[in-house]
């Protein structure tokens, strides 16, 4: 082939000449142009763009990610398939849940007892390492989701719990009891299954087939967790 | 505007493949097709036209891999042979990289299955690590495993409290949720350190001892792992308040893991002293008898324990009072 090409006139040569060795020979220049010029017109236009959201009010900057963060919690309270959340992913939304839920878990900070509810700083800490926990497996058993955008959908998909926890504490204004339970117990089930269904809506596709199972199981337990927090709150 | 863009970034990079496509065609009418050429001289590196995004490390590997595939069947080498190169291929990234720790993850549902099932169901004279791990440890299981546990555990040992005292007036009822954290370093340090130091112990024998079967440290932390899973069930079961249910559910999970265990320890040691693979054996299952008895009856039964001394004392104390 390559060496047969090259010395058609030596029947008895043994050694094939090496790869690549007439690279010298090769004149290009004659039949197609390699000279030229790439410009990207487009550069000074995007500079054009940046200055140009430096130069707005406040007001402008704040509720273009307010809008933002709201379109998102849209698509999570009805998750169709769409890649709004996967495209443009944010963590604006998961931090005001997230501290939200923290806020309205965390036992008195006057209250010196040995055992209750969780401080403010372990729901964070739970909430956010278990967000990381769940992406790094996810990524490390084969999924093609980048590590910001599952931490964004982690964090989204909270929304339902929170509201939860806002339904709970209201029930609880109205005195303890077993039909108090039973109401709390419902609300907290029903939003547990709402997070699941709108998180694996947007995960589950960025996993191979035959590991969905393993990457989903996970996130079944964190919102347990989380749902197990909401449930067991009571009020000092 | 951003159509505009678009088009314009498309224009240019159809240029660039097409300047790409005209020199390739030179190069290979010249010197015939890359791919057969390194077949026949595998030690040739090749330089081919490649895509902006891929890298020329990449390429080669897969050549001179692909070469070395076609040596063996050439060679006719059995597959035992081939897995075992392959498998030898397998980890062959640093271990700053992403991908060596993805080779850790390389397990599929119905494997993750199988291996929870080969742990419930222990076979006399079948070895959990040779039937189910293969040469392939995973540490999904064993991670997730321990996780599930540690809440399992103090949520049930937070319901069984909440039923013992039900009913009572006085009683306020806490998360408890501190006992999370404490039960997530027990069990993360039975289910990483004594694999361990049971792994050191036995490269030390083996150094003495010529053993037929070694195991390496991740199939030592994978059946470790696995065989926790009895406890999960163990540990939700452990709500209902009676006592006997409660020695009956503990004496049958420590009977199952604990045979498992033994079973797969014991081709490792059969080899060495009678008296030391018999004390080796002795120490796993005390080992993981010590961990049934810290975790779960900690979490219920002394809190069982505390509340039926506290109700016998108020009892005396109420007689004490109606006999005064």
């Amino acid at each position: 082939m390559a060496e047969a090409e090259e010395s058609p006139g030596d029947p008895g040569t043994a050694s094939p000449r090496p790869l690549f060795a007439g690279l010298s020979d090769i004149t290009i220049s004659q039949d197609i142009p390699v000279e030229g010029e790439i410009t990207i017109p487009i550069r000074s236009r995007i500079r054009e763009f940046d200055s140009s959201t430096l130069n707005e009010s406040v007001h402008n900057t704040i509720m273009r990610d307010l809008k933002a963060v709201g379109k998102k919690f849209m698509h999570v309270l009805y998750p169709r398939k769409s890649n709004t959340l996967l495209r443009d992913w944010d963590l604006w939304g998961p931090l005001i849940l997230c501290v939200t839920l923290a806020l309205m878990l965390q036992r008195d900070p006057a209250d010196s007892e040995k055992d209750g509810g969780p401080h403010f700083a372990e729901v964070f800490v739970i909430v956010w390492f278990g967000a990381v926990t769940i992406t790094l497996n996810s990524k490390l058993l084969g999924g093609n989701i980048s590590f910001f955008q599952s931490l964004c959908v982690l964090g989204y998909c909270i929304l339902p719990l929170t509201v939860a926890m806002l339904i709970c504490r209201l029930v609880l204004l109205a005195g303890p009891g077993p039909v108090n339970f039973m109401v709390r117990l419902f609300v907290v089930i029903v939003m547990f299954a709402w997070s699941i269904v709108a998180s694996t809506a947007f995960l589950a596709d960025s996993q191979p087939p035959n590991r969905r199972a393993l990457a989903v199981y996970p996130v079944f337990l964190f919102y347990f967790v989380i749902s197990w927090m909401i449930l067991t709150f009571t009020p000092q | 505007m951003a159509a505009v863009d678009d088009l314009q970034f498309e224009v240019i990079y159809l240029c660039q493949m097409d300047l790409q496509m005209r020199l390739f065609r030179v190069y290979s009418k010249e010197f015939g097709n890359a791919a057969t050429s390194v077949a026949a001289n595998p030690d040739a590196t090749t330089v081919s036209i490649e895509d902006p995004g891929e890298t020329p490390k990449h390429q080669t590997g897969t050549l001179r891999g692909s070469g070395r595939e076609e040596d063996d069947e050439l060679l006719g080498n059995d597959d035992s042979d081939k897995t075992e190169l392959l498998a030898g291929q397998k980890k062959s990234s640093p271990f700053w990289t992403f991908e060596y720790y993805q080779t850790f993850f390389d397990v599929d549902t119905y494997q993750v299955f199988d291996r929870i099932k080969g742990s419930l169901l222990p076979i006399p004279g079948k070895n959990f690590v040779r039937l189910y791990i293969r040469s392939n440890p995973d540490l999904y299981g064993p991670f997730w495993i321990c996780a599930t546990l540690i809440f399992a555990i103090a949520i049930s040992g937070n319901l069984s409290n909440f039923l013992i005292h039900l009913g009572e007036k006085t009683y306020h009822y806490v998360p408890e949720f501190q006992k999370v954290s404490i039960a997530a370093t027990i069990i993360y340090a039975y289910a990483w350190l004594v694999p361990l130091a049971l792994w050191g112990f036995l490269m030390w024998r083996n150094s003495k001892v010529m053993n037929i079967v070694s195991y390496s440290f991740l199939e030592i932390v994978c059946v470790y792992g696995y065989s926790l899973f009895i406890y999960i069930p163990t540990a939700i079961l452990w709500i209902i308040p009676q006592k006997a249910v409660r020695w009956i559910l503990v004496m049958i999970a420590l009977g199952i893991s604990g045979s498992v265990l033994a079973m797969t320890f014991w081709p490792a040691v059969r080899e060495d002293n009678r008296r030391i693979a018999l004390a080796t054996i002795m120490t796993i299952v005390l080992l993981h008898m010590l961990l049934s008895v810290g975790c779960l009856f900690s979490f219920a039964f002394w809190s069982m324990v505390l509340w039926e001394v506290a109700s016998t004392a108020g009892k005396q104390n109420e007689q004490s009072q109606q006999e005064n």
